[in-house]
C-alpha cells in the first residue's frame, strides 16, 4: 500500500519534472546575468578563473554563508557524538592492540600523504588561476587524513591545533571582509591591487580567501572524520 | 537517438533524484534513507550544472589564449555546486551521526520499529 503511494507521488513529481524541463533545451545559450560576470570579470576582479571571481567576489557573501553552515554541520555532529565517545574510548583501549593495518597500506601512506598534502595546497593556492579553490583543495587534505587514518587506525590528530588553524581560517575570511569595509566602504569589497592578470600575486584579496578556506575546510573535514572514526575505536 | 542526444543529462539527473525519492519513502532502513538523501543531493547538483551547459563552449577560465566571452559555458551554476558538494558531505557526516544516535538509543535502525517515526 504504501508502495503504491510513493510510486504515485513519485509520478506526479517526474510530470512535473519532464514539464518543466521540456521547455529548458540542453546546451542552448541561455546565459542572462552571468554575461556581465564573463564580461567584466577579468578589469574587475583580476581573477582569470571566473567561477572563483563569483565565489568569492561577486557572490562573497553567500559564500560566507555556506562556510558558516558547514562549521554548523561539524559542530553539530561533535556534539552528536561527544558523549558517547569518552566512554568508549576507555573500554576500548586495551582490546585494539593488536589491530594494524597492512604493510602495504602503511608504507604506501607514508609515500603519499606528503603528496596529497602538496597536491590540495596547490589546488587551494592556485584558485584564481586553474579550476580548483579552496573547496576542492580543502577536500583533497582531508582525504589525505583519511589516508593515514585508515593506516594507522589507533592514532589520532591534536584536536585542539586543528581547531585553531579552523578557526583562523574563518576570522581571516571574515577579518578581510571587515577590512574591505574598513577601505572601501562594503563588505568583502576586493580593496587589495588587482596586479597582472594571469599571474599568481593578482586578484587581490581572493588568494588570500581561498588559502584560508582552504585550511579551514580541510581541518574540518578531518575532525569530522576523527569524530566519526572515533566511535568506532 | 536525438532524444537521447538532447535530453540525457536532464534524464540522468531527474532519474537520481526520482531513486533518491522513492528510496527515502519506501525503505525502512535509516542508513538506507540516508543514502536517499545523498542520491537527491547529487540527481540536484548534476541538474544545476548541466542546465548552465552550453553545447561547444569550455570552462569559463581565461587561463589560456584563445578563449574569449563567447566560448565560455555559464559560471553562476558551477559557483553554487562547487560549495554545495562539499556542504553535501558535511550534512551527509551530520545524518549519520545522528542514526548513530537512534541506533544507540532505540537498539534498531528499522523506522517502522522505532515509536514516535510511524507512518
Amino acid at each position: 500500500m504504501r508502495r503504491i503511494i510513493s510510486l504515485i507521488i513519485l509520478a506526479v513529481i517526474a510530470v512535473g519534472f519532464i514539464l518543466t524541463f521540456s521547455q529548458i533545451p540542453f546546451g542552448k545559450d541561455k546565459i542572462d546575468v552571468a554575461n556581465y560576470y564573463i564580461k567584466k570579470g577579468i578589469e574587475e576582479t583580476g581573477a582569470v578563473n571566473i567561477v572563483t571571481s563569483v565565489v568569492l567576489n561577486y557572490r562573497g557573501f553567500d559564500t560566507l554563508g555556506e562556510v558558516t553552515i558547514l562549521f554548523v554541520a561539524a559542530i553539530g555532529l561533535g556534539t552528536v557524538l561527544f558523549v558517547e565517545k569518552k566512554v568508549k574510548e576507555i573500554a576500548s583501549k586495551s582490546e585494539d592492540r593488536s589491530k594494524r593495518a597492512s604493510l602495504i597500506l602503511r608504507t604506501g601512506s607514508h609515500l603519499l600523504f606528503p603528496l596529497i598534502l602538496l597536491f590540495g595546497a596547490y589546488v587551494f593556492v592556485h584558485g584564481h588561476l586553474t579550476p580548483g579553490g579552496g573547496f576542492q583543495g580543502g577536500a583533497v587534505i582531508a582525504s589525505g587524513f583519511l589516508l593515514m587514518y585508515l593506516a594507522f587506525p589507533r592514532q589520532s590528530i591534536d584536536k585542539k591545533s586543528f581547531s585553531v588553524v579552523e578557526s583562523l581560517g574563518g576570522l581571516i575570511f571574515v577579518g578581510i571582509g571587515l577590512l574591505g569595509l574598513v577601505f572601501s566602504g562594503y563588505f568583502l569589497t576586493n580593496f587589495l591591487p588587482k596586479g597582472i592578470p594571469n599571474t599568481i600575486f593578482s586578484a587581490g584579496i581572493i588568494p588570500i580567501i581561498y588559502i584560508a578556506l582552504g585550511l579551514k575546510i580541510g581541518f574540518e573535514l578531518t575532525s569530522i572524520i576523527d569524530d566519526l572514526l572515533g566511535r568506532s575505536r | 537517438m536525438n532524444l537521447i542526444y538532447n535530453w540525457m543529462y536532464y534524464i540522468a539527473s531527474g532519474g537520481l533524484i526520482l531513486i533518491g525519492l522513492y528510496i527515502v519513502l519506501v525503505k525502512t532502513n535509516l542508513i538506507k534513507i540516508v543514502i536517499g538523501l545523498h542520491f537527491v543531493n547529487t540527481g540536484v547538483n548534476i541538474l544545476l550544472i548541466c542546465i548552465g551547459y552550453i553545447r561547444g563552449r569550455t570552462a569559463p577560465i581565461f587561463s589560456k589564449p584563445g578563449i574569449n566571452p563567447t566560448n565560455v559555458v555559464d559560471p553562476v551554476p558551477q559557483a553554487l555546486v562547487l560549495t554545495a558538494i562539499v556542504i553535501g558531505v558535511a550534512v551527509l557526516a551530520l545524518a549519520l551521526s545522528i542514526v548513530i544516535k537512534v541506533y544507540g538509543h532505540n537498539k534498531t535502525l528499522n523506522v517502522s520499529r522505532i515509536k514516535g517515526l510511524k507512518w
